[in-house]
C-alpha cells in the first residue's frame, strides 16, 4: 500500500552501484571492473582500493573499454564498465553491437549520469536514448533500477546473470524507498502498491514521482496500481497484463525519450495482447538543456502533476 | 611441427581454399586472404601453442584474435586444415545456415572463433583484455591479434595501441598485414599511414619487420616476437605482405579486396596453386 511506501533519506544511485559493486567484488573474484576516467564519478573507489590488481583505468577512450571487456570475458571475468551513460552506449554502440552483444559477452555494462536528472552538465550529456538503442540489441538485458538500494542489488545480481546487461543508474540524491539487502530478481516487475483504476508504470528515478503521484490520486478518489519495472528488458510481461486487465488503462513514466523508451515496449505489448489506452510520461522528441534536476523533470513534463495529468487522460480514455 | 617445406605446401593448399570458397560463393575478400595465408599457416601449424580441441576461454593456450574480419576465407581455412572443425565445412562458405558466415562470428558456434570481426578496429582491444586476463591468472601463455593496414585508420586501434603501453600488456603480439591496399586504392592515396614503424614506437611498442610472404622471414620474426615478450611492452610485427600473393593476376593491385573470382579466373588460379593436402569437396567443376 502507498502508506507503505517510505522515503527513508536520499541517496544517489550511483552510490547504490559503488557499494554493490564493492560487495559482488568480495564475493566473486572474477568480477573485475573497467572505468573511463571516472572513476569518483562513478564512485568505485572501495572497489579499487581493495581489489587494485582487479581495476583497469582505461582513460578517455570508452571504445577500447567496450572491446578490452569483451576480452576479460571471453577468457571468463566479468568485467564491469564504468562511465556516463551517455558514453557507455551511443559513443560505443558499434563494439556494443558486434564484440560484446553479437559476441554473447558476459559484459556489464555500467552507466551512470542517464537522463535529465544528471542537471546542469545539459543536453550533451543527458542522454535519453540509451533505453531505445540499447534494448534493439539482441541478447542484452536492460535494467533501470529506482533508488540506492535498489542499485546496490541489481549490481550484485547481475554478477550471476549470464549476458550482456545494460545497468542504467544516475547522478542526484534521490528518495531511497525501497528495503536494504533486498533480493533482485533481473525481469520481475514489482507491484509496490495494489490499485484498482489505472496502472502506473515506471523506471528508475521515475517511480518516485509516480508514488508521489499515486498518494495525491488517491486524495481525489482514484486508485492507482504502482508498478516499478526496472527491467525493462526481457519485459516482465505478464506482471503488467495482470495489472491491465484489471485497470484497463495505464500511465507509463521514464526518463527517457517517448521513442524507444519503456513506454514504447509497454504498448507493443498491449497492442498484441490487450489493447487499452496509455499515456506516456517521457521526453518528446527533443534534448535537454542545464538546470537543477526537479525543475528540468517539470520543465520536460516528468513532474508529479504530469503524472497525475496523464492518469487522469488516461481514465477519461476508457470506455 | 612442420618444417619449411612441409609449411609452404600447407600454405598452397590454404590459397587454393580461399580461391574455392570465394568462387564457389561468388563473394568474399579473396586479396587480403591471399596475402595473409602464410601468415596463418605459419601461426596455427608453428608457432601458436594451442590445445588441439577449441575452448572458448583460451586457458592455458595462445589465443588469436582476428580484427580484419573479411578475411574470413584465410582464417576457415586455416582453422580447417589446423582440425578444428572439418574441412568439408569450407564448401559452407557464405551459404545459408552455415557456421561459415561472410565475418567470422561467434553466434553459430564455429571452433576457433572467440569474437565477431567484420567492423573495424576492434580486434586490438579485445586481445588486450583477453591477455590481461592472462595476466590475472598467472598464465604464461601469449595472445596474438591481426589487423589489416587500412583498419589503422581507425581511433580505437591507437586507443588500445596507448593502453597496451601504459599498462605494459607484454603478453600480446599485434601483427599488420601491412599489404599497402584498401578498398578504394592505395593506402597513400586514401589516408596516408605516415611513418608507420615511428607511430607505433612513439606509441610505446617493440617494433619488428618482415616479408610477410617469406616463410622463413615470418617464421623467424615471429619468433623474434615471442623473445621479445615479458619485458614490459607490448609488440607489434609490420609485415609487408603483398595482396592476393600466389596468383598473378590478383597481385600490385587493391582491384581483387573484394571481389570473388569467375569460373575462367579461379581455373588459372588454381593451376598456379599446387594441390598438396587435398581439395575440400566442392559442388561443382573447380
Amino acid at each position: 500500500m502507498l502508506e507503505h511506501i517510505i522515503n527513508t533519506g536520499s541517496k544517489a544511485t550511483r552510490d547504490g552501484f559503488g557499494a554493490g559493486l564493492y560487495e559482488i567484488g568480495k564475493l566473486n573474484p572474477e568480477v573485475v571492473a573497467l572505468c573511463a576516467d571516472l572513476v569518483g564519478s562513478l564512485k568505485m573507489e572501495a572497489f579499487i582500493k581493495d581489489f587494485p590488481e582487479r581495476f583497469f583505468q582505461v582513460g578517455i577512450a570508452e571504445a577500447n573499454m567496450m572491446g578490452i571487456a569483451a576480452g576479460l570475458a571471453t577468457s571468463g571475468k566479468i568485467p564491469y564498465t564504468g562511465t556516463f551513460a551517455n558514453f557507455s552506449t551511443g559513443r560505443v554502440y558499434d563494439q556494443l553491437r558486434q564484440s560484446i552483444a553479437y559476441s554473447d559477452k558476459n559484459v556489464k555494462v555500467c552507466a551512470s549520469h542517464a537522463g535529465l536528472t544528471l542537471g546542469e552538465d545539459g543536453a550533451t550529456h543527458q542522454i535519453l536514448e540509451d533505453i531505445g538503442m540499447i534494448k534493439m540489441l539482441p541478447g542484452f538485458a536492460v535494467i533501470c533500477p529506482c533508488d540506492y538500494n535498489q542499485t546496490k542489488a541489481a549490481t550484485m545480481a547481475i554478477a550471476e546473470h549470464y549476458g550482456p546487461v545494460y545497468l542504467r543508474f544516475g547522478r542526484p540524491n534521490w528518495p531511497v524507498f525501497t528495503p536494504e539487502n533486498q533480493r533482485f530478481e533481473i525481469g520481475k516487475a514489482q507491484v509496490l502498491s495494489a490499485g484498482a483504476d489505472v496502472s502506473l508504470i515506471a523506471t528508475g528515478h521515475m517511480v518516485w514521482q509516480v508514488v508521489e503521484a499515486a498518494r495525491a490520486l488517491a486524495g481525489e478518489g482514484i486508485s492507482c496500481e504502482v508498478i516499478n519495472v526496472h527491467t525493462i528488458k526481457p519485459l516482465d510481461e505478464e506482471t503488467i497484463l495482470d495489472s491491465v486487465s484489471k485497470t484497463k488503462c495505464v500511465v507509463s513514466a521514464e526518463e527517457h525519450q517517448r521513442n524507444g523508451g519503456l513506454g514504447e515496449s509497454i504498448a507493443g505489448l498491449l497492442a498484441r495482447r490487450l489493447p487499452s489506452p496509455i499515456e506516456f510520461v517521457a521526453v518528446n522528441d527533443s534534448f535537454g538543456e542545464s538546470g537543477k534536476p526537479l525543475e528540468l523533470l517539470d520543465k520536460y513534463g516528468l513532474g508529479v502533476p504530469d503524472v497525475i495529468a496523464a492518469a487522469k487522460r488516461a481514465l477519461q480514455r476508457k470506455s | 611441427m612442420a618444417d619449411i617445406t612441409q609449411l609452404k605446401e600447407i600454405a598452397s593448399q590454404v590459397r587454393r581454399d580461399i580461391i574455392r570458397q570465394t568462387y564457389y560463393s561468388n563473394s568474399g575478400h579473396p586479396g587480403g586472404s591471399l596475402g595473409c595465408a602464410d601468415f596463418f599457416t605459419a601461426l596455427y601449424f608453428k608457432v601458436l601453442r594451442r590445445h588441439p580441441h577449441f575452448d572458448m576461454t583460451g586457458k592455458g593456450e595462445d589465443m588469436f584474435f582476428l580484427s580484419n574480419g573479411h578475411v574470413s576465407p584465410v582464417w576457415y581455412s586455416a582453422l580447417a586444415r589446423a582440425g578444428y572443425f572439418p574441412i568439408e565445412e569450407l564448401a559452407t562458405f557464405r551459404q545459408l545456415h552455415s557456421r561459415l558466415q561472410g565475418h567470422p562470428a561467434t553466434h553459430e558456434g564455429l571452433p576457433g572463433i572467440r569474437v565477431a570481426s567484420g567492423s573495424l578496429g576492434q580486434g586490438i582491444s579485445v586481445a588486450i583484455g583477453a591477455a590481461l586476463a592472462k595476466k590475472l591468472d598467472s598464465d604464461p601463455h601469449l595472445v596474438y591479434a591481426l589487423t589489416g593496414d587500412g583498419e589503422l585508420q581507425e581511433g580505437q586501434i591507437w586507443e588500445a595501441a596507448m593502453f597496451a603501453a601504459h599498462h605494459k600488456v607484454d603478453n600480446l603480439i599485434v601483427t599488420v598485414d601491412w599489404n599497402g591496399q584498401q578498398i578504394d586504392g592505395p593506402n597513400d592515396e586514401v589516408i596516408s599511414l605516415g611513418n608507420l614503424p615511428a607511430k607505433w614506437e612513439a606509441f610505446g611498442w617493440e617494433v619488428l619487420h618482415t616479408p610477410g610472404n617469406d616463410m622463413a622471414s615470418l617464421l623467424h620474426t615471429l619468433q623474434h616476437a615471442g623473445e621479445l615478450t615479458g619485458k614490459g611492452r607490448p609488440v607489434v610485427v609490420l609485415m609487408r605482405t603483398e595482396m592476393g600473393f600466389g596468383v598473378d593476376f590478383m597481385m600490385g593491385s587493391h582491384k581483387w579486396h573484394g571481389v570473388a573470382p569467375n569460373k575462367e579466373q579461379a581455373i588459372q588460379a588454381l593451376a598456379q596453386l599446387p594441390e598438396t593436402l587435398g581439395d575440400y569437396p566442392g559442388p561443382g567443376e573447380v
